[in-house]
């Protein structure tokens, strides 16, 4: 069995339209969060307090808000999962009370003192995070911090390894990825947990990935097809690696879904950002990425630079090929 | 089948067996995450600048009796601050300065119009900090071993007076966080005036102004005197300097007291029994105010010498008298702390999740597998195979490093299988693509797997760095993801490659007549 044989669709052609459309799902995505007034961070990042049980008797959402209503500050009740699993969730944000330094624990014994009053049937408690103030900072610093440093640290590699152009190339890509993603969970209303970041910075080594095979295949192309423009290499690169591309890409996404499917409620919001991500990936690595390393390339080599001149770069950059440890016998 | 073939088959046989020893059975080997058998995470705070006032208290109030000793003249000493004190109104300058002249160790001295003002020394302050900072993961130490709590872990995190605390399976989340938080300062005061009910008539008795060495607490009243009644609050005035603290206890036990009633029953050691036997003897008839963290538990009168033991009594539950003994017998924290951060996951949920978990990896291996060995056939049983290989290694590093598998780490395990897949399509496609120019089959597999291997290092690296930065980025659970994500991501570098490459071989010299049938990629 054979998919996309010996394709030549012209990707760099479309590459206006596509930018387009990333940008009508940019612009939405920043939109809806500004109208929302930021992003929808979770307690894990603007401190607060979680609370999930597990009723042995059916209760409507009515009821539950109720028992909650009285305690101070806003309270968010969600169903957890299956109906018939009878947990719901119960979320807190910090009062200002605790922002002032009262016990962080109140929240949550408020919580489960109103759910033991009249009216409702004896649950047990499946978990509860309380995240106080100084946390919720000092995680939010060190997702950016995280995020941030792995998109630098894979820039160098690739500058290393291929060329500058390419690793503004695919850093792009990966940016369009996160905000992309992000802009999605906004639209279905997740809000950013520790899970979801942790998901979005594998989306960054998964795009980043995919664009590296491509950017491989370019350089190989560059030295055969010498007299082409760069357009053509890439466009001939994408081709050739089409098949991979979905295949992996293919397979990925259904194993994505099965965690999304049956991983269980915690790992929701992480399994919809990957499912999410692993398409922006593919789409950015073959539009996104190769578009601007063909831009940024194009100047280079009209300013100065020979394509014998880059060649001689590329056996530079990679002087062990031919020794590589693959080669076995 | 070749000399060098054979080594490569025997190291292969070798890994997988290797690995399957170290992870089997995986009940046993493999470290399950909070997140999946129940527990509580706690980041607590030390409130260091209270291990700093006691500190700057316990100067003032030597540099007080100094200059009462030597009959200093001033109008007031007060401590303003964690590390400040002032003194004012100050007659004869050198004589207090030679009074105060060891203050000058700890303290840094400003002076004003007839006061000083002395702060703590910035090097002496932090060396506090940080003395309280240990002792307290000590005594954190000590009592989560007490409790009996299976492979816990007490540490230093993050920012300098932060401590994490994680006790795995624990059940009674509360009463752990009563253990481990609790200050446990044990203090033995003089009592010189009370009880009395109210405040008020306390205030009253020392003409509402409390002297600069004694002070106002407030506790329960003795259990003998309300017959069985519910305690009422009362409210003594006691001498401030405690002649014997928690520190000087040797061990402590729960007990029972005179009425058949739970209590907790201490000894001194001996430098503290020496201490406790000398202040009895001069003290007795008068008071003794047994303080716990600033609260009276109980004030009987002092009626002969007691050497080395005291009992504690109060309307414990037997319950409370043994978590009390336990706490004391560990040590006092050096101060108050605070929970910054607490995540329970009850044993219910870590049960769902595991079973979710695995469902979800079972069913996302199936569809795969499916997949592969549609498109590919029988070729697709060679990545099914480098696949399998790739996750017994990834479990059998887990369970050799005592590594732990957190709910996210499952999620590595599925994106592990989906790494696999790629790598092996990577070579699969390439070696499609090397057939197709007609050099055949040996040739091509051998192109495939060299052309190939640059672009699988060069996408791993990439991989590896995102995971190195999660690991640095999260909380447990997610580096237990970052974890399996990296090992993953290394056994896929030998799997994908030397093991997938291996079994070409394989086939290529074993079948040289229907390897183009055998090769139905």
């Amino acid at each position: 069995m054979q998919i996309f044989r010996n394709t030549s669709y012209n990707f760099t052609r479309w590459r206006w339209q596509a930018a387009a459309l990333s940008l009508v799902i940019l612009v939405a995505g920043i939109s809806v969060i500004v109208s929302r007034g930021g992003l929808p961070v979770g307690i894990d990042f603007s401190g607060g307090t979680i609370v999930v049980v597990k009723f042995d008797q059916d209760v409507t959402e009515e009821q539950v808000r109720e028992a909650v209503a009285p305690i101070p500050g806003e309270e968010v009740v969600q169903q957890y999962g299956d109906t018939q699993d009878r947990e719901w969730l119960i979320r807190l944000a910090l009062t200002d009370a605790a922002e002032a330094g009262a016990s962080l624990e109140e929240g949550s014994e408020q919580i489960l003192e109103a759910l033991q009053g009249e009216g409702l049937p004896t649950f047990e408690l499946l978990s509860r995070e309380i995240v106080g103030p100084v946390i919720g900072a000092d995680l939010q610093r060190r997702g950016i911090y995280a995020t941030l440093a792995s998109l630098l640290a894979i820039a160098v590699y690739i500058a290393f390894r291929f060329r500058v152009s390419f690793a503004l190339g695919a850093v792009a890509a990966v940016l369009h990825d996160i905000v992309v993603t992000v802009a999605f969970l906004v639209f279905f209303g997740f809000d950013l947990s520790l899970n979801i970041v942790a998901a979005l910075l594998t989306i960054t080594g998964y795009s980043v990935n995919d664009t590296i095979v491509i950017f491989d295949r370019v350089r190989e192309n560059m030295r055969a097809m010498r007299r082409d423009s760069l357009d053509q290499v890439v466009n001939v690169s994408v081709n050739q690696t089409l098949a991979r591309t979905v295949i992996t890409s293919g397979t990925t996404f259904v194993s994505v879904l099965a965690l999304y499917l049956f991983g269980g409620e915690v790992l929701r919001g992480f399994a919809f950002t990957m499912l999410v991500g692993v398409i922006s990936g593919t789409y950015s690595t073959v539009f996104i990425a190769s578009s601007i390393a063909i831009a940024l390339g194009q100047r280079k080599q009209a300013s100065a630079a020979s394509p014998a001149a880059a060649a001689r770069q590329e056996a530079k950059a990679r002087p062990k090929r031919k020794a590589s440890g693959a080669r076995a016998s | 089948m070749n000399k060098n073939l054979r080594w490569k088959v025997v190291l292969i046989l070798s890994v997988i067996a290797l690995s399957v020893w170290a992870f089997y059975p995986p009940g046993q080997k493999v470290n399950l995450g909070l997140d999946l058998r129940g527990g509580v995470h706690m980041i607590m705070r030390v409130q260091t600048d209270d291990a700093l006032r006691i500190e700057t208290d316990t100067t003032a109030e030597r540099l007080r009796e100094a200059l009462s000793v030597a009959a200093v003249q001033y109008t007031n000493l007060e401590v303003t601050g964690p590390i400040e004190f002032v003194a004012e109104g100050i007659q004869d300058d050198d004589a207090f300065r030679q009074v105060a002249v060891e203050v000058d160790t700890v303290f840094s001295r400003s002076p004003g119009v007839g006061s000083y003002t002395y702060t703590m020394r910035p090097n002496i302050a932090n060396q506090l900090r940080e003395e309280a900072v240990t002792q307290a993961q000590q005594t954190i130490e000590r009592r989560v071993n007490e409790l009996g709590v299976a492979e816990p872990i007490v540490a230093r995190q993050g920012a300098d007076d932060q401590i994490l605390v994680q006790l795995p399976g624990v059940t009674d989340v509360d009463r752990a966080k009563e253990i481990i938080g609790r200050t446990a300062l044990l203090e033995l005061k003089l009592v010189e005036q009370g009880p009395f009910l109210t405040q008020e008539a306390a205030l009253q008795a020392v003409n509402n102004v409390v002297p600069p060495d004694m002070e106002l607490v407030s506790g329960a009243e003795d259990v003998a005197a309300t017959g069985g009644g519910t305690p009422s609050t009362v409210y003594y005035i006691v001498r401030r300097v405690a002649p014997v603290t928690g520190r000087d206890l040797r061990t402590s036990r729960p007990t029972l007291d005179e009425n058949n009633l739970p209590a907790v029953s201490f000894t001194f050691n001996q430098d503290g029994a020496q201490r406790f036997g000398q202040f009895t003897e001069q003290n007795i008839g008068r008071g003794l105010a047994v303080i716990l963290d600033n609260r009276v538990f109980t004030a009987p009168t002092i009626q002969s010498r007691i050497a080395d033991e005291g009992r504690i009594t109060g309307s414990f539950t037997q319950q409370e008298a043994q978590d009390l003994s336990l706490v004391l017998r560990t040590g006092a924290l050096p101060a108050p702390m605070d929970i910054l951060e607490e995540r329970t996951v009850g044993p219910t949920l870590g049960r769902e999740s595991i079973e979710a978990g695995v469902t979800a990896s079972l069913g996302g291996l199936t569809l795969v597998v499916i997949f592969i060995l549609l498109y590919y056939k029988v070729t697709g049983l060679n990545a099914v195979v480098s696949i399998a290989v790739n996750l017994s290694i990834l479990l059998g590093m887990m369970a050799y490093l005592g590594a732990t598998l957190t709910l996210p780490g499952i999620a590595g395990f599925i994106l592990t299988i989906g790494i696999g897949v790629d790598s092996n399509v990577l070579i699969f496609e390439r070696i499609k693509e090397e057939l197709a120019t007609a050099k055949g089959v040996r040739a091509a597999v051998h192109a495939g797997f060299d052309r190939v291997w640059w672009t699988i290092v060069d996408t791993h690296v990439a991989s590896l760095v995102s995971a190195m930065f999660l690991f640095q980025f999260g909380t447990g659970p997610i580096r237990g993801f970052a974890t399996t994500l990296a090992i993953g991501l290394l056994a896929n570098i030998f799997t994908a490659v030397f093991v997938s490459r291996t079994m070409f071989e394989l086939v290529l010299s074993r079948r040289q007549q229907q390897q183009v049938q055998v090769l139905s990629i």
